[in-house]
Parts: structure tokens; C-alpha cells; sequence
């Protein structure tokens, strides 16, 4: 079948889908986005976590044809051309990148965490990051770096008033 | 392989007529599995996303009547304050992620004996509306189970959506499972205390080939309070007539030693379960006097 969606702000189309493949295998497989990882294929581990109109979703579990029409963004639509987004610097620089086979789904849960509750407490954020598993057990910089992402976003942005610090998209 | 996209519901009835083998898909958190582990390949897909009338919710003479579509994530945001008992157990669902997309409806059709969403339906009573070209019927919970993942469904039906009343009273769900998230039950436990009607309803997950009740624990704790006058009362209720209650949850359940657990083990925590939600719940009306 053929599938045509918004991916990270282009319309885009997959051609020859076989009509039982993922979300996941759509995009990795036949729009050439690898950011979103192919781990478990159930649910269980998050590394696929991708937004499905503004909703954070398992790439895995969603059938390619329900995405027609839809809006997707992966993690590669989260920085801007080279520059990284301030989640993704924040996991550089807090260590939370170990074998980084898992730090996609965990930059997209954390920017969608931020997105909601800019300023997450570390019980909110085990909450929010539930649904990913880093096998490396990084958490403890993982929280580490959500905290501090947390922290810059929060800031005034340049030639902004209080309040501009909504997480960029 | 065939992939249906109907946008109606009406198109959505029509669709499972002529294609009474298709997959109906919603969420897709249990479905994909089977399909990413190629454990089933059904002929064709039947998407439901697109039928909007299956993420409505609204009331119905005194009940709630809630679309099939309906997310976890939605019960818990917008229906938590009525159904709590339901929002409890859908906060235990998985994780965010599956919570976003995972379904009340897609919960009964799987029909597995842990859902998550069905103690607590069962603990007020719920009913499952399912429909077909040939029309609509409704269904009181407990005859909708009739096995481990099996249901009272006919090929030619969809569920369109469950009825549940807004809480009468306090309500609790407990479930036991080795993290606090993206869990499958070992055994989980549903209740529902309605004080105008001096009636307590339970429900019992992942120790029984279904979902089931425990009729014989309901009407002995009942008994109880209206022996005492502790719904009048509101007095406290002695920590016999509590360990007898959870003996009779435990006594109801046929539970199997599996993976998760063993058969004593979840006999065990379901008395514990019973007893600690029941005691949780009758505190939260004596405080509300």
C-alpha cells in the first residue's frame, strides 16, 4: 500500500508498504529515519517513541496505514539543522549517552514530558520515562539530564520576557 | 492483505459484514504484537481511528456510556473524577506511551484474564455494547468473558462502546506485578463500595480463566455492615470480618501457577489485596461523613 504523511514537517510517501508493517518499519525502512530504534517490537521498551499528532506513541504499535494522513515527528525532527535541541545537548553533557541505543526514545519522552510539566520532579520524571528501558541502566544520569534540560528550558530565551521558555519544537 | 480505513461507524459495521475475518485494530498495543511477532496474519486490517463516534463519551440515563476508542490516557484526564476505580487501574496500564494509545475497547476485545481495565468494570457492573449491521445489543460484563481471550462476540460485531455508572461511593483497584510500570498483572483486584444501596462490588483480575466477580465475598461483607449498621454508622469494621472477606476473594478465584506466579501465591495476594482496598475504601467514607 501506499502511505503519505507529515514527517517532521514534510509531506512524505512510502511506497509498496506491506500492509502489516509498523509505523517503526515504515519509517526506518522506507522513508530512511533509523533515529527511532528497533528493539523489542512489543511496547515494552521505548526506544521507538515517536509523536503521532502531538501524541507520544510506540512506533511499533502503530500500523503503517493508520498513520495516513498524519503527523509524525521523530527524533530527528527535533533539532534544527545542526544544532541540537536542549534536551539532546543536555543528555550529552550530563553523561546520560551510554551505548545510545536507547537515548532516542528517551530524548522524544523527555521532550514530551517538558513539553506538559516544564519542571518535572524526579518521582514525575520515572513516571514519565516508565515505558523506556536503557539496558546500559543509565538512569541516574538520565534523570540527571532531564532535570538539567528541564532547568535551561525554563530560562527566558534571549529577548524574551518570563514565560518564554517553552520547550522548541 | 486488505486494509480497511472506514471513517464512520456506519462504514465501520458495513466493513466487518463483508470482511467478518478482518483484525479490528484501534490502539494497536495488543494486536501489533501479534502481528510484529508474526504470531497471527489475519486477511485484512479493520482501522478503527478514523470512526470519531468511538472516541465519544457522554451520559445515558444515569450511566456513562463511553466509546470503545476511548484511550487510557483520556479516562484517567477526563473521566478520573467519575469513574475512579477505572482511572486507577488505567494508571497501571503500561507506560505513557501505551497509555496514549491503548484502549478501554480494545482491553474487552483482547478479553485476556489480566486487563487491567476489567475488575473494575466488573466491580460496577459495566455493560459492553456491541453492534452489527443487524443491530445493537448490550451485554452485562460478566457474560461477555466466556474464556482466557475469548469473548461473546460475533464475527459480524464491533464493540462500540461500555456503560458504567459514575461512582456511587468510594472506589479502589490493587494489582501486583514486579515493577510499577509496563506490567502484565500476576493478580489484581477491583472494588466498589455504593453506599445508598448498601452494596459492594468486586472484580478480579488474572486468577481465573476470565475476569470474574466474587459474589459469595460481596454478600458476606455486606452482610457484615448491615448487621452492625456500619453504614450508618460508619463505624470501623473488625479485622476478622476483613480477613474473612479476603478469604472469600481468594476462595473465588481458580487461579494457575504460570510464569508470573504460582497459584498459592496469587490466592495469597488476592486476601491481601481485598482486605487492604477494602479497608482503604471504607476509610475514605467514614472520612467523608
Amino acid at each position: 500500500m501506499r502511505i503519505a504523511c507529515t514527517v517532521n514537517g514534510r509531506t512524505r510517501v512510502a511506497e509498496d508498504v506491506w500492509e502489516g508493517s509498523s509505523l517503526l518499519a515504515v519509517l526506518r525502512e522506507h522513508l530512511d529515519l533509523p533515529g527511532s530504534k528497533n528493539a523489542c517490537e512489543q511496547g515494552e521498551c521505548g526506544s521507538c517513541s515517536v509523536y503521532l499528532d502531538g501524541s507520544l506513541v510506540c512506533a511499533c504499535l502503530v500500523l503503517g496505514g493508520q498513520a495516513q494522513g498524519r503527523e509524525v515527528v521523530t527524533v530527528e525532527g527535533l533539532a534544527s539543522g545542526e544544532v541540537l535541541h536542549p534536551v539532546q545537548e543536555a543528555f550529552l553533557e550530563a553523561g546520560a549517552v551510554q551505548c545510545g541505543f536507547c537515548t532516542p526514545g528517551f530524548v522524544v519522552a523527555t521532550h514530551d514530558l517538558l513539553s506538559r510539566t516544564p519542571r518535572p520532579t524526579t518521582v514525575q520524571i520515572r513516571e514519565a520515562l516508565a515505558g523506556n528501558i536503557c539496558r546500559c541502566t543509565g538512569y541516574a544520569k538520565i534523570i540527571d539530564a532531564v532535570h538539567l534540560a528541564a532547568e535551561r528550558l525554563s530560562l527566558p530565551l534571549k529577548g524574551e520576557g518570563p514565560g518564554g521558555g517553552a520547550v522548541q519544537t | 492483505m486488505d486494509f480497511l480505513q472506514p471513517t464512520t461507524w456506519t462504514e465501520a459495521l458495513a466493513a466487518k459484514a463483508a470482511y467478518p475475518d478482518a483484525m479490528p485494530i484501534a490502539g494497536g498495543t495488543d494486536v501489533m504484537v501479534e502481528i510484529n511477532f508474526d504470531r497471527h496474519r489475519p486477511p485484512a486490517f479493520l482501522d478503527l481511528t478514523r470512526v470519531s463516534e468511538l472516541t465519544e463519551w457522554g451520559s445515558e440515563g444515569g450511566m456513562l456510556r463511553i466509546g470503545a476508542g476511548v484511550t487510557y490516557a483520556r479516562v484517567i484526564g477526563e473521566l478520573g473524577d467519575r469513574i475512579p476505580g477505572l482511572a486507577m487501574a488505567s494508571r497501571t496500564v503500561g507506560s505513557p506511551q501505551i497509555r496514549n494509545r491503548g484502549t478501554v475497547g480494545g482491553n474487552l476485545g483482547s478479553a485476556s484474564p489480566a486487563g487491567d481495565a476489567h475488575p473494575p468494570l466488573l466491580a460496577s457492573r459495566a455493560i459492553v455494547e456491541l453492534a452489527s449491521v443487524g443491530g445493537t445489543r448490550r451485554l452485562p460484563l460478566h457474560e461477555f468473558f466466556v474464556g482466557p481471550k475469548r469473548n461473546a462476540m460475533r464475527k459480524d460485531e464491533l464493540i462500540a462502546a461500555f456503560l458504567i455508572e459514575p461512582a456511587q461511593g468510594p472506589q479502589q483497584f490493587s494489582k501486583v506485578g514486579t515493577r510499577n510500570a509496563m506490567v502484565i498483572a500476576v493478580c489484581s483486584f477491583g472494588l466498589a463500595i455504593e453506599p445508598e444501596r448498601r452494596r459492594v462490588g468486586t472484580g478480579i483480575g488474572s486468577a481465573a480463566p476470565t475476569p470474574v466477580t466474587a459474589p459469595e465475598a460481596e454478600k458476606f461483607i455486606q452482610g457484615v455492615l448491615d448487621e452492625h449498621d456500619l453504614w450508618r454508622t460508619r463505624a470501623s469494621v473488625s479485622e476478622a470480618a476483613l480477613a474473612r472477606f479476603g478469604e472469600l476473594v481468594a476462595a473465588t478465584a481458580r487461579p494457575i501457577d504460570d510464569v508470573r506466579g504460582t497459584a498459592a501465591y496469587r490466592r495469597h495476594a488476592l486476601a491481601v489485596m481485598a482486605r487492604r482496598t477494602f479497608t482503604w475504601a471504607w476509610n475514605e467514607y467514614r472520612g467523608a461523613a
